[in-house]
């Protein structure tokens, strides 16, 4: 598995305090795996990880790895330069829909492309980057 | 302590009058305990409340408590120093928005957008604008009328922050921040304190001011309280409390004097408009455009005093204050000539929503 490194500093990056129910979520990308937890009982899709469904308040929910397939559905360009430690150029900051169920959507960044060629409607696929012990799921053009 | 003792003192009350405090208290603010002991309050009812529903949360829970009986006089404030705690702690010190310090690890709603470089809620805010651009065509010209407008009204505000006109040039040419946001699309971190006194219908006589009317309000939430996975990201929660709000009135979008709106980002005061009913869904970018309709003399006059942009960050606290200002009819070069009857009061963007109505009795 290859994971994505960018070219000098990144964004400001904080990462998260790993717990029972989000380290699959925050670590799957070291298997190169996507994981979303999902409810065996009726098959809605759970994000942020929770321990009962949302949907029907079942307690039977487990990690299931996904495509990585998703769709941008929001983004901004970020220009601040928000730590003196983190890249000052710009990067994007994207809302991407899972193609599994688009109401699932991640907070993420879309790399390897250039920040002007970044569109609502865009097909990306997920790549990771290693942050201290999780790796982030980011997202690049689909090819 | 100062603004909490004018408030009162403007209403025509003594410290002994008052029966009950409640605050907003967020990392850097003042709390009702010190304020209390400080100026020898004896109080049946006193909250210290966070940000849900909205960012003036507390002045919801203070007319709940005169309405419930508990309380007849309550002061109602925030103070906070985040301008102060923002220049200390220097560039990514600090969580941009708030005076709380950068945390080493994050867990909570943070940890879905810290690890991605967005710590502001202002990239949260410029992404669903962008979304808004996309499917209805807005442009940062219709988006520039907010600033350019207010800038305009902050110049004839002696507590302004910036008082110099600012040009469609200047807006065009600002440093970008988070696309489609530049430097004028966001407000700016001030120490302020705010403090106002709310009293119950029935004790309303003999006071200093023309007692105002809070006619209607709202706090609903019709979606998932969260930044990304909301329903509608153009609308944020904004859209429920601006449709529920005409549910407890017989007044319409129509009979609005004047309006104050959230503006901590450019973009959350058109998402208001659209929610509020004054426009379409949509429909805020043409709504604004040339700016004639916001301003100060037109159909809809938005943020009489600078809003957040040009007169700093007050947490949402500036919007009632400055509607009850323009109902006395004491906003001076500022004062909306419509001679104002309603007003609407507007706080919070992105999961945090709340709406008043506000009217001359
Ligand atoms: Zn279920």
């Amino acid at each position: 598995m290859t994971m994505y490194r960018p070219d000098g500093p990144g964004p400001m990056r904080v990462p998260p305090e790993l717990t029972s129910l989000n380290r699959e979520f925050w670590t799957g990308g070291f298997d190169g795996e996507l994981r979303i937890r999902r409810c065996n009982a009726c098959g809605k899709w759970q994000q942020p990880a929770a321990a009962r469904c949302r949907g029907c308040l079942s307690t039977d929910v487990t990690a299931r790895v996904v495509s990585g397939n998703a769709t941008v559905a929001a983004f901004t360009i970020n220009h601040q330069h928000w730590s003196p430690t983190a890249t000052t150029e710009p990067y994007v900051i994207a809302i991407v829909e899972l193609a599994e169920d688009p109401d699932v959507r991640l907070t993420t960044n879309i790399v390897n492309c250039p920040p002007t060629d970044v569109r609502i409607g865009m097909p990306v696929s997920v790549v990771f980057e290693a942050l201290a012990d999780v790796a982030l799921p980011l997202f690049e053009p689909a090819r | 302590m100062e603004g909490v003792l004018n408030a009162i003192a403007d209403a025509g009350l003594t410290r002994d009058d008052i029966d009950g405090i409640a605050a907003f208290q967020i990392e850097g603010s003042a709390g009702v305990m010190e304020v209390i002991d400080e100026i020898g309050l004896n109080v049946r009812w006193f909250a210290n409340v966070g940000i849900g529903p909205s960012q003036i949360s507390a002045i919801f829970e203070a007319m709940m408590a005169i309405e419930t009986g508990r309380a007849r006089h309550v002061v109602v404030f925030h103070s906070s120093c985040e301008g102060t705690v923002r220049t200390t702690l220097g560039k990514g010190g600090s969580m941009p928005g708030s005076a709380t310090a950068m945390p080493q690890r994050v867990s909570g709603p943070t940890e879905w957008w810290m690890p991605f470089g967005a710590p502001s809620a202002g990239n949260h805010i410029a992404m669903y604008a962008q979304r808004h651009f996309h499917l209805y065509g807005t442009t940062r010209e219709q988006m520039a009328q907010i600033p350019i407008v207010q800038r305009r009204n902050a110049g004839l505000y002696e507590k302004s922050i910036y008082s110099t006109p600012l040009t469609m040039d200047d807006y065009l040419n600002a440093r970008m921040i988070t696309e489609p946001f530049c430097l004028f699309d966001c407000d700016i971190p001030i120490d302020f304190s705010c403090a106002l006194v709310l009293s119950a219908d029935d004790s309303t006589s003999g006071l200093r001011r023309r007692p105002l009317n809070i006619e209607a309000t709202s706090t609903v939430l019709a979606s998932r309280p969260s930044w990304d996975q909301f329903d509608d990201l153009t609308t944020m929660m904004l859209r429920d409390v601006g449709a529920d709000l005409w549910k407890h009135t017989d007044l319409t979008p129509a009979d609005v004097d004047v309006a104050q709106l959230y503006d901590g980002f450019t973009y959350i005061a058109m998402a208001w408009m659209e929610a509020l009913g004054f426009c379409g869904k949509g429909e805020s970018g043409p709504f604004i455009e040339g700016g004639q309709r916001i301003s100060l003399d037109g159909e809809l006059p938005i943020n009489t005093n600078g809003g957040q942009l040009s007169s700093g960050r007050m947490h949402g606290w500036g919007y009632l204050p400055e509607a009850c200002v323009q109902l006395w009819g004491d906003g001076g070069a500022r004062q909306v000539p419509n001679d104002p009857e309603v007003a609407v009061v507007a706080s919070g963007g992105g999961i945090f929503a709340g709406a008043m109505l506000v009217t001359r009795s």
